[in-house]
């Protein structure tokens, strides 16, 4: 292993604290997917442009491909495995088996992570434009979108009031 | 949208929009890729890539990176010498890792297995290698240069499975030739009525499969194993065995989902390399490309083309003559089939009095090009189209009755001796025309455009596929087709479903394992519905047959009088649940039952002559241009998905959405560029743009027309290629009808508007000679 200067983070994950020792170049999205086998965040483009990396920290997204794993220290970080089993989940879930938006699935977790952090500041639009800017910042090559922009539009009816 | 004429029919899992039954897994994250997996003992893989374009490799020193802790095995070519170290799906042209040339920027010279990427990627930096350089040559023009050096030598060898009858010697770099030479084409030209010709232009472009080519290997006494994100499993068997001269039975290969494939993980890509390592590591290696490494793994080929059309004064299409160059990068991969596929789309699905093509397949000092979504009529419908259209203009028709009057007809022959027409084309035109609004009014700066070409489908029809039935009366289908998106095993459970008279989520239905799971040619060219989908068929049916004998000896009748339903066999009121079935043939709680189905080239037919079917590629568009800047807005855009029964109708509008925003990024914006040098000039996501939500059309339309005239399960046929080719052929008529003739794609905003603004047509393809 090449030398490297190492530091120690305090976070939480997907609701419980964790501490590790990671190096100051580590990715973030590695040390998800690596270090806590956490791999729902893919690794696609690396330079922020897909949004397959999507993972909320402190509530916002952030494409863990390029942040720091050692600038989570002190906060709250979230990953599609946090957030599929709360019950608040099912309106996500629903919309996008509903919508058949769902081919390949390697956007999906970011495409939901997205919406989510949106939604859960009330601020997830309804309208057609709203939407589409929304979500311009995750790429999916499969579905052509229309099948998303539908779902997450059915998504920020059902848990918007 | 959408729309559906419909057969009548009596199926209940079949023709209905079921849930994909992977989707929940996906979403959540649980439905492991390949980068998700590892196995014990695992190691992580780097490649160690050319920096230039074509040199001979005069030293390569590994000391400095064989002694970096962490490190287990530095690969090279030399590694490889008690091997044929050859392969290439179409040519046996490529070396697993560079011997003594390197052919393009970002070929494999070395590879270093460690115990994690990081430092794998620290002892790629110590690895030495010096180069002399040759001269390169990035570009068509370059490579076609009579004086230009060859960038193969010696005898040309034939793939393992290239299909393409006896090869020829290479001309220069030209590795492949496919020519059609039918009727007196000279003389229409010298007579026409009409003539229009002119230079056309297709960029290389990259298929973007969100998820990089990825593998994991090993080597053990048992033979090798892999777990890879390969469209085509028994092909990439077959070449991996030859490689490391094992039997095919000794190599097994797990094929978990795919993040995407769209022909850019068809045949064989990083498999050798990830096997060598593991070879020489003696464990498991994981080998990850980056989207860079991807990039110059596999791309569309770029085409430099011309073509002329002859037409009648009433609008007849009389003669086409095309010639057109294919640029298959360093290594020809499945460049020769897609050479020959361009042939055949160039004269498109028109009665013609004479064809002449000329299609050359060319090395160059890039990345190697191969398969991706709809190859070759991609390439030839927007040039072909845009003739018809021209021709159209010229004879005072519109776009719909210059081809009611020229397109083939059901049962026509399409090409000498192939599968006559079997979709209703004109029909097809007509519906995308009206979704798009052909020949109302419009305003200045707006385009209307349709197009329609056809696609041979299929490829080789040979699949195979299992149905089991345990003891307790559950049921999975054994049929290798690869999931990459596409809803494949959703489909296949429908079609399984059917037969036996139960709901398809009770089916399961896993990836290929190729020590398990039946034989299946591949997974591309439309195929799996229609072939292995075919083959499961049968294989559920073989399965319903022994179940049917069962019961027949149990109700004491004739197996024609008893009835599949009701999660059994049905003889009046008397029901057989299929676990009381299993329960009286084999006397007690065990047992299982296997239906085995096959589909090989039989009969005379879809599964004889070739192609198994004819896709269709029709679809039409509306642009909207802004004068001031050249920029495109697409307002309206249609498809038609002319699938002869659609199994899962959601899934087959899903097809054509994702086909039609990956037109319209390689009609608009897509592009590889390849300096002088080879070296790639936008080989990230940030410089190569790949459509985004911004650029969904305002409104998409999908047709889906059941004509039931598939020679697939349930007269289906297959979808999902057809409208990436005939999109970017929609959009090009589209911006002539508002002015703006384009001979080179992508149509940029700079491309438009050099169009529009030129004092004079720009358009030095149409001339008339009367
Ligand atoms: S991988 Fe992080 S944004 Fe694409
Ligand atoms: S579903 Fe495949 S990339 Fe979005």
């Amino acid at each position: 292993m090449p030398e490297n200067t190492t530091t120690r983070i305090e976070a939480e994950v997907n609701g419980a604290p964790i501490s590790a020792e990671v190096e100051a170049s580590t990715l973030l999205l590695d040390f998800l997917r690596e270090e806590l086998l956490l791999t729902g965040a893919k690794r696609s483009c690396e330079v922020q442009v897909c949004g397959s990396c999507t993972v909320l920290v402190d509530g916002g997204p952030v494409s863990s491909c390029c942040y720091l794993a050692a600038d989570i220290d002190g906060r709250s970080v979230v990953t599609i495995e946090g957030v599929r089993d709360e019950p608040g989940f099912e309106p996500y879930e629903r919309a996008f088996i509903d919508h058949a938006a769902v081919q390949c699935g390697f956007c999906i977790p970011g495409m939901i992570l997205t919406t989510k952090s949106l939604a859960d500041e009330g601020e997830l639009p309804r309208d057609e434009e709203g939407l589409r800017d929304a979500l311009s910042g995750n790429v999916c090559r499969c579905t052509g979108y229309r099948a998303i922009i539908d779902a997450v539009g059915d998504i920020a009816k059902a848990v918007q009031r | 949208m959408s729309s559906t004429t419909t057969v009548s029919t009596t199926t209940t899992q079949v023709g209905s929009s079921l849930r994909r039954s992977d989707a929940r897994a996906k979403l959540r994250g649980d439905a492991e890729f390949v980068g998700d997996m590892r196995v014990p003992d695992m190691l992580h893989a780097k490649v160690l890539r050319s920096p230039v374009g074509h040199a001979t490799i005069s030293r390569i020193d590994t000391s400095l990176a064989e002694g970096l802790p962490g490190v287990v095995a530095v690969v090279t070519g030399a590694d490889l010498d008690d091997l044929d170290p050859y392969f290439g799906h179409a040519i046996k042209d490529r070396p697993v890792l560079a011997l003594d040339r390197v052919r393009f920027v970002g070929e494999p010279v070395a590879a270093v297995a460690a115990v994690d990427e990081a430092t794998a990627a620290a002892a790629v930096n110590l690895i030495e290698v010096d180069y002399e350089p040759l001269p390169v040559l990035a570009s068509l023009p370059a490579a076609l240069d009579p004086e230009a050096v060859p960038i193969h030598e010696g005898p040309q060898r034939p793939g393992l499975f290239h299909g393409l009858g006896t090869l020829p010697d290479r001309e220069g770099n030209v590795c492949y030739r496919y020519r059609i030479d039918r009727g007196q084409a000279e003389d229409i030209f010298a007579s026409a009525d009409v003539v229009v010709e002119g230079e056309y232009v297709f960029p290389a472009v990259y298929q973007y499969s969100m998820e990089t080519h990825s593998v994991i290997a090993s080597y053990d006494h048992r033979g090798v194993e892999l777990w890879a994100n390969c469209q085509h499993p028994f092909l990439v068997r077959a070449e991996v065995a030859a490689l490391f001269d094992l039997p095919p039975s000794r190599v097994r290969i797990h094929v978990p989902y795919l993040g995407g494939g769209f022909g850019s993980k068809s045949y064989t890509k990083m498999e050798p390399i990830a096997v060598a390592m593991a070879r020489k590591a003696g464990r498991p290696v994981k080998l990850i490309n980056r989207v860079d490494e991807s990039m110059v793994t596999t791309r569309r080929h770029g085409m430099q083309a011309r073509m002329r059309t002859a037409a009648s004064a009433d609008g007849r299409l009389l003669a086409r003559e095309v010639q057109l160059s294919l640029d298959t990068g360093a290594y020809a991969d499945n460049g020769p089939r897609v050479t020959a596929t361009a042939g055949d789309a160039a004269p498109g699905p028109y009665r013609w009095e004479a064809v002449e093509v000329d299609a050359e397949c060319v090395y160059t000092n890039t990345g190697p090009a191969g398969s991706y979504r709809a190859f070759g009529a991609t390439h030839l419908q927007w040039i072909g189209e845009s003739q018809v259209d021209e021709v159209a203009r010229r004879t005072g028709l519109d776009p719909v009755e210059i081809r009611r009057k020229n397109l083939l007809e059901p049962g026509e022959e399409v090409r000498p001796g192939g599968k006559p027409l079997d979709a209703d084309l004109i029909g097809d035109v007509e519906k995308v025309a009206e979704a798009v609004g052909v020949g109302d009014p419009k305003g200045e700066y707006t385009g209307r455009g349709v197009s329609v070409g056809l696609l041979a489908a299929g490829a080789h029809p040979v699949s195979t596929a299992a149905v089991r039935m345990e003891a307790t009366g559950e049921v999975s289908a054994l049929v290798s087709s690869t999931e990459m998106g596409q809803g494949t095993r959703t489909v296949m459970a429908q079609i399984a479903a059917e037969i036996l008279g139960i709901p398809a989520g009770e089916i399961a239905v896993e990836g290929a394992d190729t020590a398990y799971s039946p034989y299946d040619r591949s997974t591309g060219a439309s195929r799996s519905t229609t072939v292995a989908g075919l083959a499961l068929m049968r294989a559920a049916q073989d399965l319903l047959d022994q179940l049917l004998e069962t019961a027949a000896a149990h109700f004491d009748v004739g197996r024609e009088l008893i009835e599949v339903g009701d999660g059994g066999l049905r003889y009046g009121s008397d029901v057989l649940s299929y676990p009381d079935v299993m329960v009286k043939r084999f006397g007690f709680v065990g047992g299982e039952l296997v239906g085995r189905g096959e589909v090989r080239p039989e009969g005379t037919g879809s599964y004889a002559e070739g192609p198994v079917f004819w896709e269709v590629c029709v679809a039409g568009v509306e642009v909207s241009v802004d004068p001031g800047t050249g920029e495109v807005r697409i307002t309206k855009s249609a498809s038609v998905a002319d699938v002869g029964r659609a199994i899962n109708p959601q899934l087959v509008e899903r097809q054509d959405e994702g086909g039609t925003l990956q037109g319209l990024g390689n009609a608009l914006f897509e592009e590889m560029i390849f300096f002088e040098d080879g070296l790639p000039g936008n080989d990230t996501l940030l410089e190569y743009r790949v459509p985004t939500t911004e650029d969904l059309p305002e409104q998409l339309t999908c047709v889906i027309v059941e004509n039931a005239d598939g020679p697939g399960p349930f007269g289906s046929k297959g979808c999902g290629e057809g409208v990436l080719a005939a999109i970017p052929a929609a959009v090009t008529n589209a911006l002539a009808d508002a002015g703006i003739h384009i001979n080179e794609l992508p149509a940029t905003p700079e491309r438009v508007w050099r169009a529009l603004h030129a004092s004079k047509p720009t358009d030095t393809s149409t001339e008339e000679t009367a």
